[in-house]
């Protein structure tokens, strides 16, 4: 009996010795995984997610807090690309979460009276302007995450979706029609 | 595997090779390259698109109403990869504006309209001797002279011809014309091989190589003979026509330059870097009346061909609309579509209103006769026919199965965009599945997906770059917030002292605490000088020295050269 | 030598752990979706077969003799335990998008059964030393080779043509029963 408790004590006092040693040799700092989430999310920092930000979601994402479908801009593309990095199953949007046409803001320079609120709105600085001198949205740096609308006192912003042109035209999957065996 | 005896006629017998796969699909082309070439002459308006060419459109330079002769240029290159675009003919501009164009699309783009004013009328033009003229002043003339390639793929030239980067040892003229149907480079170097080849001469002395070598496909012995005896009449030296075996697509750019030098250009590698670079005989038409004649890019040889009473080649120029082509050609009630390009590598045209571009070198008039509908699709059930022509050794079962799967990473893995869309898989497959659309989808998808991933990277870039900046500020306002503190602290200091004075010693005179304050300030500044002083004066580092010493020499040697009898400053 | 060769040929092909002996499905069906993350299962299961059979064979033999026979299971699931422990924290540092990629499964290679198996088999057998190290490693290449085939049957499997009852783990299954009886053609090959 005692030889027992002996033997079964003395393998886990060694098995803890050498556990101990490893954590501290592999011990890892930070979460890289972050930054590979990161990487995949569309950096519209819009905030839909309920994250004031792409970087906190994902660190919300790598901790196990935030679900995967909860990124709209990043579609159902997005949310594969997720599943896929972290080994867990696709799952779909949820009740009026679906992802919106892509779209640009467009402020209406009759009606803006140059009060910046806009500006300090916007995540990735897209908006030109100064006090009392007139505010335009850079098109090209715009990610249309509509953090702009709300701050705007005159209500002169508006989402243009974006039309396709000859430029980002592309050939659509092919559908043709298979052979029918009667 | 290589093919001996086929000679040049007199010379060493030359070796051709073999490139792997292939097919044989019907000609089709006697019904077109009867008749010479017909110049068609002034259409009713002219709808000059400026995305004639890879790289970035051309910017409009003329405005709505202005007269242009014929030859002045209407849209001037924008950026490293463009082109000119020129008024065909002279007329007036009456529109600038978005009109319909020949993209697969049927998508509307940029297009200066012209109504001509029947007098053609050229714009001031003048050649220049290739010879005596400097190598960047011959691009350069190319580029404003809108040549670009005019074998489909229609890449600026002047690009193409910067001999600096590689050695360029062989030039190979591309006048093969693998594909059914098109006869323009046949009627071409039939009736024009002398400009052809001199042209020729200019592009091998742009790029410094040593031979050219001509490739024709041996189904056209006319423009065979033609240009041989062109070579001999202008005694061409190192130059060789060679007439390579008819099988599709033998006219694709590695494929032509493995059958005639056998260098295989790998997956990933630019025929230069092999030394090889390769040319359509229409650019080096094109080319030769630019510099020798001064005369832009205003007109190709287009081949009008299928379901039309009178099959030929016109010589058209840019911007006819397409309909007015037809007619001359004869279109036939039954004519459902029109087909540019030609039947394995051509897109349907959307709109028969479009104008010609630089890349139009075919229409077919479809019927349902002549092109019947394509049979329904089976699935693919892995008989690799498709694999035994490729040309470019891939594995187009493979690649259909991971672009049907949406796989894109797999399907890069597989050299997807080595593909060059030519059609001979889709020709041999014998379920009728449509190879090339799918290939074509999984490129568009993966180009789309790296541009949105760019996109990413930026808006995530600002974002951060706007985090550090609103700290920076909030740094900036408390460091300010603390120096006005201090000041204030230091005044307030000031006042208790005055007013300790004042309080201990009623009868003290303004003039002490004067003195008093006076002192304070004096103190003050002297505070304020010692905390803007410049940092770190001191302990400079011998490279700062160095730095130092050389910014002095050279304030010295600029005072001096300022003024050259002052006296050294101290400093 | 050769009974060493036999052992080798025997665990991999002929008696193979997961088509043959059915032992460790669950990493085997959980990992094999691709083909990376299935190589990296199979080499932590190699680490940790190859060290948990040699060291079961060192405790059972000297530590527990025939008194303490009734600790063997008790103290290999400890053993294995901890080297799992051990091998966890290994792939965390060196490679953490498969530690990600791996998720519960690489803790869970303390409950397969084919790392139990292979050190009571070993007991059962009487191997000594070497032949219990050869017997995990060799069991361990076994698993890792099925897995490797049946990640790329799989991968290729998401691009086909499946009936839509049979997608997904339906047709896994149908895939892992004809490898099973594919490999049991080599039966024969060694007695």
């Amino acid at each position: 009996m005692i030889t027992a408790l002996l033997v079964m004590l003395g393998i886990a006092v060694l098995l803890g010795t050498v556990l101990g040693f490893s954590s501290i040799k592999f011990k890892v700092e930070g979460n890289p995984l972050v930054e590979k989430i990161d990487a995949v999310l569309p950096q519209t920092q819009c905030g839909q997610c309920g994250h004031p930000g792409c970087k906190p979601y994902a660190e919300a994402i790598a901790k196990g807090e935030a679900d995967i479908n909860q990124c709209p801009p990043g579609g159902e593309e997005g949310i594969q690309k997720l599943a896929d990095l972290l080994g867990v199953e696709f799952k779909p949007f949820g009740e009026g979460a679906a992802p919106k046409a892509k779209s640009v803001a467009l402020i209406d320079e009759n009606t803006c009276i140059g009060c910046t609120l806009c500006i300090q709105a916007c995540p990735v600085d897209a908006i030109v302007g100064a006090a009392k001198q007139m505010h335009t949205i850079i098109a090209k740096e715009c990610t249309g995450c509509e953090l702009c609308l709300a701050p705007c006192p005159v209500d002169c912003i508006i989402m243009m979706p974006i039309e396709g042109d000859i430029s980002t035209w592309k050939w659509q999957y092919p559908v043709y029609q298979m052979a029918v065996v009667k | 595997m290589a093919i001996p005896g086929l000679s040049n006629g007199g010379g060493e017998v030359r070796t051709l090779h073999q490139f792997h796969g292939g097919v044989h699909p019907l000609i089709n082309k006697t019904q077109s390259n009867g008749t010479p070439i017909m110049v068609v002459k002034l259409p009713s308006k002219l709808v000059i698109a400026m995305n004639q060419h890879a790289g970035n459109s051309a910017k409009p330079c003329v405005e709505v109403g202005q007269r242009v002769l014929k030859g002045q240029a209407i849209g001037l290159p924008e950026g490293r990869v463009s082109s000119a675009v020129h008024a065909s003919t002279s007329g007036t501009v009456t529109a600038i504006d978005h009109q319909v164009v020949a993209h697969p699309s049927g998508l509307p783009d940029i297009c200066v309209t012209i109504v001509p004013d029947g007098l053609d009328e050229w714009a001031e033009r003048d050649g220049v001797d290739y010879q005596t003229t400097s190598h960047s002043e011959l691009r350069h003339i190319l580029r404003k002279a809108g040549v670009v390639g005019l074998g489909g793929a229609v890449y600026p030239s002047d690009m193409k011809l910067d001999a600096h980067k590689h050695k360029i040892k062989t030039l190979v003229l591309n006048g093969a014309e693998c594909e059914p149907y098109i006869t323009c480079d046949d009627l071409l170097m039939r009736e024009r091989a002398l400009e052809i080849l001199r042209g020729a001469e200019i592009l091998r002395e742009l790029l410094q190589a040593e031979e050219v070598l001509i490739g024709i496909e041996d189904n056209k012995p006319e423009a065979i003979a033609a240009m041989r005896a062109a070579v001999a009449a202008e005694q061409h030296v190192a130059m060789e026509v060679i007439a390579v075996p008819t099988v599709y697509p033998g006219g694709g750019a590695k494929q032509l330059i493995r059958v005639l030098t056998g260098i295989e250009v790998a997956a990933g590698v630019r025929s230069t870097e092999l030394g090889v670079q390769c040319f359509n005989v229409a650019t080096a038409y094109c080319a030769y009346r630019a510099i020798a004649h001064g005369e832009p890019l205003l007109s190709r040889i287009v081949t009008v061909t299928g379901n039309v009473e009178r099959p030929q080649n016109f010589e058209v120029l840019i911007g006819t609309p397409v309909n007015e082509l037809m007619a001359l050609a004869g279109n036939k009630s039954d004519t459902k579509g029109l087909i540019m390009g030609g039947p394995m590598m051509g897109v349907d045209l959307p709109d028969e209103t479009v104008g010609v571009t630089k890349a139009m070198n075919c229409v077919i008039a479809s019927s349902p006769a002549l092109f019947p509908p394509p049979a329904p699709a089976l699935p693919c059930i892995r008989c690799t026919r498709c694999a035994d022509v490729c040309p470019a050794e891939l594995q187009p079962q493979d690649l259909f199965w991971f672009a049907k799967a949406k796989n894109f990473g797999k399907a890069q893995e597989f050299h997807l965009f080595d593909c060059i869309e030519c059609g001979a898989c889709a020709y041999v497959c014998p379920s009728n599945i449509p190879l090339v659309q799918y290939y074509r989808f999984a490129k568009n998808e993966i180009w789309d997906r790296e541009n949105e991933t760019k996109a990413a990277e930026l808006a995530r870039e600002r974002h951060e770059y706007r985090q550090f900046r609103i700290e920076r500020e909030k740094q900036e306002k408390a460091d300010r917030l603390a120096q006005k503190e201090k000041a204030a602290m230091a005044a307030k200091q000031v006042a208790a002292e005055v007013s300790a004075m004042t309080a201990g010693n009623p009868e003290a005179s303004g003039d002490d605490t004067l003195q008093l304050r006076i002192d304070a300030a004096v103190e003050r500044a002297k505070q304020q000088a010692a905390e803007i002083k410049p940092a770190n004066t001191e302990q400079l580092t011998a490279a700062q020295q160095a730095d130092i010493a050389e910014i002095e020499a050279r304030r010295a040697k600029i005072r001096e050269l300022a003024h050259p009898d002052a006296k050294e400053r101290d400093e | 030598m050769t009974e060493y060769l036999l052992i080798i040929i025997s665990t991999v092909f002929v008696n193979n752990i997961v088509l043959v002996k059915v032992l460790g499905l669950c990493p085997f069906m959980g990992v094999s979706k691709k083909l990376e993350p299935a190589i990296g299962m199979g080499a932590a299961t190699t680490f940790v077969l190859t060290l948990g059979s040699g060291a079961s064979y060192l405790i059972q033999h000297y530590l527990l003799g025939p008194d303490l026979a009734y600790l063997t299971t008790l103290s290999f699931i400890v053993v294995i335990a901890g080297i799992v422990q051990f091998t966890e924290m290994a792939v965390k540092k060196t490679s953490p998008a498969l530690y990600q990629v791996l998720g519960i499964y690489l803790p869970l290679i303390t409950t397969n059964c084919a790392v139990l198996g292979i050190p009571l088999l070993n007991v059962q057998a009487k191997h000594d030393f070497v032949e219990s190290l050869l017997f995990g490693f060799g069991g361990a290449v076994g698993f890792t080779l099925a897995m490797v085939l049946f990640a790329g049957i799989r991968e290729r499997l998401e691009g086909a043509d499946v009936p839509g009852i049979f997608k997904g783990s339906a047709i896994a299954m149908v895939t892992a029963g004809l490898m099973s009886l594919s490999f049991m053609g080599f039966s024969g090959l060694v007695k």
